[in-house]
């Protein structure tokens, strides 16, 4: 607030001054943000390139690979064995060259690594080396858009389940601090040390070795039912093992951290200032305690839809659910250099996007913050 | 000093502090029980032996003590021989160079579970002529079985179930049942059983001994493996290699994380920046993704995962927290003192700065040691653990891999599993302790 009387005609033209510098301000902030932001994807998918090819050596092997695959092919055929051997070792090599240029490895590692890298940024995701889609297709986006369905539906009922139940508990555990539910949630946080396939495996020994009453692992029983309702029973029915292993392994630190946190917020002096003015505890918590946790909470939920993309690798492969997880790390098995970059660079991009977009969400939700400043 | 102290004594005022302090001095313990009596190259040389070094073991035997808690009595392994002179043998000499080696072993078998196999090792020493020998076994109700008759190598084994004439003779697929049971009876027989083995050598200075192994349906302290390896071996070698991944790992990324958020903070500037953008770029890549390229690509070594550990967690959220920190504490009055005297960077960042931070410090380093050793044990169970060594996530994936769950060898994954638990449990609760006492503000609420 300025102190200083204007005139009308004088208080306008401040107004706009300050109207354009804001937007330049933003202007410039979004400009630079962008601009790091693209770099930082760019050096990270740039980073996991070249891990990935370690430098040439996943070339070796995929070369021996080549050279082994054909040279097999030659001998078993019974057509090439009357050839006379140069003949025949010549056609072996030509063989070879063919198939090492058909996967491109005769072009300078360096160069290639630049090539993955603008297909990558553009999002040309490419053909996959050696997996294959279930319906038989080599494209890395049908591929991955093939297993998206089975991580979305896992993560997404258990990191949403976890999400919304987590908050809700909290806030009414920090209502009654201190009570019996709330020493039990406290004794209990150390729990999510453990990681969620872990206790898979403990459901699985007790639910589907020991009772016998649900799936060791897979999405859906074999053969899959015909009809729809069974089909999504069956899914269901898999569903239950990994969610319920991914939610208890974080189900009390979530709590625990979401219940420390309002109580800090409702220790403020405003909120007791509210109390004291007589308001209902309702209108306190929403008023007062959760909006101005609310920046907080949309963080951690934009960040859980992230991950819902990354799927779960350890708890996949303990269940033997077809996500993208697991895909990953078949993928890393098969030295499927395209499927592993894009995983990566999907995720780099949302995980981009979410961090620019959060600037501005803060903005919204939060009167007292300002971009750029 | 003083402030350590108070911090212990209100650290036992936590009783769930005091059971995640024992936790880890047990670890401790056994860590440096094991490194001492079992050695590296002696675990290393157990741990991928084959048959040769574990034939004495029964396979996928859980462990003995399950007997007292089950109604059905599992039969115990055991292996004796004539070296230990547990196996009573008298010779006697016979006419022109010949002698009588009579070998005999009684043991009780009062179990409700036929043991897996019975297995004999002849060694022998002649020029030309082969010793001979013939079995038999004596029953508790005073029958006598021939199991067989046969002439000797230098070295001969003897397995019960394998011999055709034997099946063909007691009309049974299964020997070993039909030897401890009555005959037509489906249940067996307890009592004092006798092998007796009747041995004729032909030379003066021919030599006769054997042992006697019988494979239970349970073993040892432990159990064992598809491999026959008594699971006592990975179990306790895991705890120092368990120890000294989370140890090191969180040591080392909480301590260089904390001395590059320093660094960051002190000199500001691009110095600063960089850490920054390094940050960022580091949250883009895929760190599980990165480790088990690392591990499927370049090598499964342990120290190798580990180096790569520490520096993917480096450069995380926490630099930015413990920067924020940094910056209030480079404008107190103390370090412009420091300032003032002429104190060179480096000495106020390890000597001024650092230091008071080790209160944050503590807890966090002790907090994120569950998270690596089950790190380590993760990479184990998707293939990627160290070839080498025995570790608790090697055990699951063998289990895993052998399908222990499908067929109900729970003690395989429980055991493993459960001292992972308690690791992992005992370092958390204890640093969920010290978070509350280092970081009071906590504990108000």
């Amino acid at each position: 607030m300025s102190v200083v009387a204007h005139t009308p005609s004088e208080n306008l033209e401040v107004k706009k001054a300050k109207r354009e510098s804001t937007f330049l301000r933003v202007f410039r902030y979004i400009a630079v943000r962008l601009i790091t932001l693209f770099i930082t994807v760019v050096i990270g998918i740039y980073l996991t390139i070249v891990i990935a090819n370690m430098g040439g050596y996943v070339d070796q092997i995929m070369k021996g690979e080549i050279r082994d695959r054909v040279t097999q092919a030659f001998i078993a055929n019974p057509s090439f064995q009357q050839m006379e051997t140069d003949v025949r070792k010549n056609l072996i090599q030509e063989k070879i060259a063919l198939e090492e240029e058909r996967q491109g490895l005769n072009t300078p590692i360096a160069i290639r690594n630049f090539k993955f890298l603008s297909n990558a940024l553009t999002l040309n995701l490419g053909r996959a080396k050696n997996m294959t889609s279930d319906s038989g297709s080599k494209q890395v986006r049908l591929i991955i858009l093939e297993r998206l369905p089975a991580t979305l539906l896992l993560m997404g009922t258990s990191q949403l389940f976890l999400f919304f139940s987590s908050i809700f508990i909290a806030l009414s555990l920090s209502r009654h601090y201190g009570n019996f539910w709330d020493k039990f949630v406290i004794a209990l946080s150390p729990t999510s040390a453990v990681p969620p396939w872990f206790y898979g495996i403990f459901l699985i020994l007790i639910f589907a070795s020991a009772l016998k009453i649900l799936p060791f692992g897979g999405m859906v029983s074999s053969p899959p039912p015909q009809n729809t309702f069974d089909y999504a029973m069956s899914v269901l029915q898999h569903l239950v093992l990994p969610g319920v292993s991914l939610i208890v392994s974080s189900f009390f630190i979530s709590v625990y951290n979401y219940r420390t946190f309002f109580l800090i917020y409702s220790s403020e002096d405003y909120v007791d200032m509210a109390k004291a003015k007589g308001l209902p505890a309702r209108d306190i918590e929403r008023t007062y305690i959760l909006r101005p946790t609310l920046p907080n909470i949309i963080t951690n939920f934009s960040l859980l839809i992230i991950t819902l993309w990354t799927g779960a690798l350890f708890t996949e492969s303990v269940f033997l659910w077809p996500g993208l997880g697991r895909t990953l790390f078949q993928a890393i098995g098969l030295y499927d250099l395209p499927i592993i970059v894009g995983s990566t660079i999907i995720y780099a991009y949302l995980l981009a996007f979410t961090v620019f977009l959060l600037d501005f969400v803060y903005v919204l939700v939060d009167p007292r913050v300002k971009i750029g400043k | 000093m003083n402030t350590l102290r108070n911090s212990f004594t209100k650290l036992l005022q936590y009783p769930s502090a005091i059971a995640g302090l024992l936790v880890v001095f047990l670890l401790v313990g056994v860590a440096a029980y094991t490194m001492i009596t079992i050695p590296y190259s002696e675990a290393i040389r157990l741990w991928r032996g084959g048959e040769e070094v574990w034939y004495q073991n029964p396979r996928f035997a859980p462990p003995a003590w399950i007997n007292y808690f089950s109604s059905k009595k599992y039969s115990e392994s055991f292996a004796v021989s004539t070296f230990d002179e547990q196996i009573f043998k008298k010779v006697t000499p016979g006419k022109s160079d010949t002698a009588t080696v009579e070998m005999s072993y009684e043991f009780d078998f009062s179990y409700d579970e036929y043991p897996q196999e019975m297995l004999f090792y002849f060694t022998s020493s002649f020029d030309e002529k082969q010793p001979f020998v013939s079995i038999e076994l004596l029953t508790p109700d005073d029958r006598t079985i021939r199991i067989a008759n046969f002439a000797l190598g230098n070295e001969f084994t003897y397995r019960f179930s394998q011999d055709e004439k034997l099946r063909a003779k007691l009309r049974t697929e299964d020997v070993i049942p039909a030897l401890f049971s009555l005959p037509d009876s489906e249940v067996p027989l307890k009592g004092k059983y006798k092998v007796l083995i009747t041995g004729t050598t032909f030379e003066p200075d021919s030599t006769l001994d054997m042992e006697f192994v019988l494979h239970g349906q349970v073993f040892g302290l432990a159990g064992t493996d598809h491999a026959r390896r008594d699971l006592t071996l990975p179990l306790l070698w895991g705890v120092p290699i368990a120890l000294a991944f989370g140890l090191i790992a969180s040591m080392g990324t909480s301590i260089l994380t904390m001395i590059i958020a320093a660094v960051g903070a002190w000199y500001g500037g691009w110095v600063d920046e960089l850490i920054q953008r390094i940050t960022e770029i580091n949250l883009v890549l895929p760190f599980l993704a990165l480790l088990i390229m690392i591990g499927t690509f370049y090598s499964r070594s342990i120290w190798v995962i580990l180096g790569a550990t520490i520096l993917l967690s480096i450069f995380t959220g926490a630099i930015k927290g413990y920067r924020a920190i940094f910056l209030q504490v480079k404008e107190s009055m103390y370090i412009e003192a420091a300032r003032a005297y002429g104190a060179s960077s480096p000495r106020i960042i390890f000597f001024y700065l650092i230091p008071r931070m080790i209160p944050l410090l503590i807890p966090s380093l002790v907090q994120s040691i569950p998270a690596f050793v089950f790190l380590e044990a993760s990479l184990a169970v998707i293939g990627l653990g160290d070839p080498v060594l025995p570790t608790w996530g090697k055990i699951i994936q063998d289990a895993q891999s052998n399908g222990a769950l499908y067929k109900g060898y729970y003690y395989w994954i429980l055991e493993p599993a459960s001292l992972l638990m308690v690791t992992g449990l005992g370092f958390a609760v204890l640093g969920f302790a010290l978070d509350r006492i280092f970081n009071p503000k906590l504990r108000d609420v």
